[in-house]
C-alpha cells in the first residue's frame, strides 16, 4: 500500500488519529529490564510516578508480603518499558533490579 | 467628500506605531498575549496590559521569562484554538530563532509584531532591518509596514490571512523601531465590532482539546518529514494569493488596500529604486524632488517580504537599471544584501538582464536624512544614464572610512 503523501497527511505533523503510540511498542528498544521484587516493594508508587513511559502499571491485585497485606500490585508493562532504569534508581527500598536482556551484557 | 460623509468618518487618532499595533490586537479580540519586554517593542505589550487590566480586552496576559518562552507560550495557546499574539525586537527575535521554525512547521496561526532593531554586537537599540532580514527564511509570512496606519491594518489582515485553512502559518508584521514605534502619526482606528466581523473567530477543525485528543509537536522521521515540509512550502506559496484576497476584502470593509509590491512613478522612469519599511516615505520624497530636477526615477515598495511576491520580477524586468535600498548587511553573501539577493534571483529566473545597484543605509540607526535618500536617487539616475558604472559591491550610504 502506498504511504500517505503531501496531499493526504494532516498538516503540521499533527496526529489526529490517536493513540498511535499504542501500536509503537517501544519495549523492543530495551537492553536491560526492570524486575520488581514484590516481597520488598512497599507500594509507595514512586516508580509509577517517575516512569517516563507510563510503563509501570498499578493493578488492583492483593498481595501479602512480610506479614503486610496490600490491595495493589505494581508490574512493568514490557511492551512499552524502554529499560531506562529510572524506576530502579528512584525506588526507596531498592525493590527493582535491572537485568540484562542478553546474557553478554 | 460631502459634509455628511466627513462627519460619518471618525476622527483620526494620534498614535505611535506601537500603540497602533496594540489597538489592532485589541480590535481583533486576541485571547492570549505572551509578553516579554524588549526595546523598542515594550510599549506594545504595556499598552495591551492596560487594555487587559481595564477590561477593554478580555485576554490572558502571560508574563513569561524570555522571548523563547513568549513564542512557545503563544504557540501552545494557538494550538489550543486561541487567537494568540506576541511582539519582539532584535535580540528577542534572535532568542526565538529555533521556535520561529517550530511555529511555522507546526502550522500555527498567530501574529507577532516585530519592531525592527539592529542586532548585537556591538549593542545597539536603534533601528535597522538586520533582525527582520535574518528571519526571512523561518517559514513565516512577513508583512512590512511603511507607516503606523499600515502597522494597524497589517495586524488585522495578518490574523485573517494566518487563520485561513489554506494558509495556517504564522504572520510577522514588521514596523521600524522608533521611526514608527515611537513616532506619533494620525491613524484611522476602525470600529472594533466591524474589525471582529472582518476577522471572525472560527473553531478550527483540529486543536488541542481533551474531548478530542490529538498530538502536536510530533516526531517526523525520514519516512514522513519531507512530506510535511513540502506541505509547508506550498502553503507559504499559497499565502501570496490568499493575501491578495484578504487585502481586497479588507479594502471593501475599510477602504484601504496594500499591494504586495507597488511601483510609484513607474511609467516613464529610467530606473526603479526598491525600498521597504519606514524610510519608504523618505525615499519617495527624494524621488519626487529628483523628478522635479528631471531625473526619471521610480519607486518600488515591497510590503510582503515572505512569500516573495512574484510580481517583483515581472515588473522590474521591464527596467534596465534597478536600485535596491537595504537597511541590513547580509554578511558574506553574493551581493551583501538580503533584498538584492532575492531580487537578483527572481530577475534571473525571469530571464531578465536588468542591472542592480545595492545601497545599504541606516545601519544601527544611523539617521537617514533627505540628503542621503537624494544621494541614492541621484546615483541611481547617473547609472541609468551610463554616467557611472554599476558597482559590484553595495554602496554604503553615509559610512565613514
Ligand atoms: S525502566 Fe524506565 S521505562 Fe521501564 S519501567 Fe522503569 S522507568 Fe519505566
Ligand atoms: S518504587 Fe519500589 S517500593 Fe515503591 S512502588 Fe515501586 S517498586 Fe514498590
Amino acid at each position: 500500500m502506498k504511504k500517505p503523501g503531501v496531499k493526504d497527511l494532516y498538516i503540521g505533523a499533527v496526529i489526529i488519529n490517536p493513540p498511535t503510540s499504542l501500536t509503537n511498542k517501544t519495549g523492543s528498544w530495551r537492553v536491560i529490564r526492570p524486575v520488581i521484587d514484590q516481597d520488598r516493594c512497599i507500594r509507595c508508587r514512586i516508580c509509577w510516578a517517575y516512569c517516563p513511559d507510563a510503563a509501570i502499571l498499578e493493578l488492583d491485585q492483593p498481595y501479602e508480603a512480610g506479614g503486610k497485606k496490600y490491595s495493589i500490585t505494581y508490574v512493568v508493562n514490557y511492551d512499552y518499558c524502554k529499560g531506562c532504569g529510572i524506576c530502579a534508581a528512584e525506588c526507596p527500598v531498592k525493590a527493582i533490579k535491572m537485568i540484562p536482556e542478553v546474557e553478554k551484557l | 467628500m460631502s459634509m455628511n460623509k466627513v462627519l460619518e468618518k471618525k476622527l483620526l487618532e494620534p498614535l505611535s506605531g506601537n500603540h497602533a499595533v496594540a489597538y489592532a490586537v485589541r480590535d481583533c479580540d486576541v485571547d492570549v498575549i505572551s509578553a516579554y519586554p524588549i526595546t523598542p517593542q515594550t510599549t506594545i505589550v504595556e499598552k495591551l496590559a492596560e487594555f487587559v487590566a481595564s477590561g477593554e480586552l478580555d485576554a490572558e496576559f502571560l508574563h513569561v521569562e524570555s522571548e523563547h518562552s513568549a513564542l512557545s507560550a503563544a504557540i501552545g495557546a494557538a494550538a489550543s484554538g486561541a487567537r494568540a499574539f506576541t511582539a519582539t525586537s532584535s535580540q528577542g527575535l534572535a532568542l526565538m530563532y529555533e521556535v520561529l521554525f517550530i511555529a511555522s512547521g507546526m502550522r500555527i496561526p498567530m501574529v507577532m509584531a516585530l519592531v525592527t532593531r539592529a542586532l548585537s554586537a556591538p549593542i545597539n537599540i536603534w533601528n535597522d532591518h538586520s533582525d527582520l532580514m535574518a528571519s526571512q527564511d523561518t517559514g513565516w509570512i512577513q508583512l512590512v509596514s511603511t507607516n503606523n496606519q499600515e502597522a494597524y491594518d497589517f495586524i488585522i489582515i495578518g490574523y485573517k490571512l494566518s487563520e485561513r485553512e489554506d494558509v495556517m502559518l504564522p504572520v510577522m508584521v514588521a514596523l521600524d523601531g522608533y521611526i514608527q514605534s515611537h513616532t506619533i502619526e494620525p491613524v484611522q482606528l476602525e470600529d472594533p465590532e466591524k474589525v471582529r466581523k472582518f476577522v471572525p473567530k472560527k473553531k478550527r477543525p483540529v486543536t488541542l482539546d481533551p474531548e478530542k485528543p490529538v498530538s502536536f509537536g510530533t516526531l517526523g522521521d525520514p519516512d514522513w518529514y519531507y512530506e510535511f515540509k513540502i506541505q509547508q512550502a506550498e502553503a507559504l506559496e499559497r499565502a501570496y494569493q490568499a493575501y491578495k484576497e484578504v487585502s481586497s476584502e479588507f479594502s471593501q470593509y475599510f477602504g484601504r488596500s496594500y499591494e504586495p509590491f507597488q511601483i510609484l512613478y513607474g511609467e516613464d522612469s529610467d530606473a526603479i529604486l526598491v525600498v521597504l519599511g519606514a524610510h519608504t516615505g523618505t525615499f519617495l520624497k527624494a524621488v519626487e524632488m529628483a523628478r522635479r530636477e528631471g531625473m526619471k526615477i521610480g519607486l518600488g515598495v515591497i510590503r510582503m517580504l515572505r512569500p516573495f511576491p512574484p510580481e517583483v520580477s515581472k515588473y522590474l524586468s521591464q527596467y534596465s537599471f534597478i536600485g535596491v535600498a537595504d537597511k541590513a548587511i547580509n554578511f558574506g553573501s553574493a551581493s551583501g544584501s538580503y533584498l538584492t539577493n532575492d531580487i537578483a534571483t527572481s530577475l534571473y529566473l525571469e530571464g531578465a538582464s536588468s542591472r542592480i545597484t545595492t545601497y545599504i543605509y541606516g545601519i544601527g540607526g544611523r539617521p537617514v536624512k533627505i540628503e542621503d535618500a537624494l544621494y541614492v536617487v541621484r546615483h541611481l539616475w547617473r547609472i541609468s544614464k551610463r554616467l557611472e558604472e554599476v558597482p559590484k559591491k553595495p554602496v554604503f550610504v553615509g559610512v565613514r572610512y
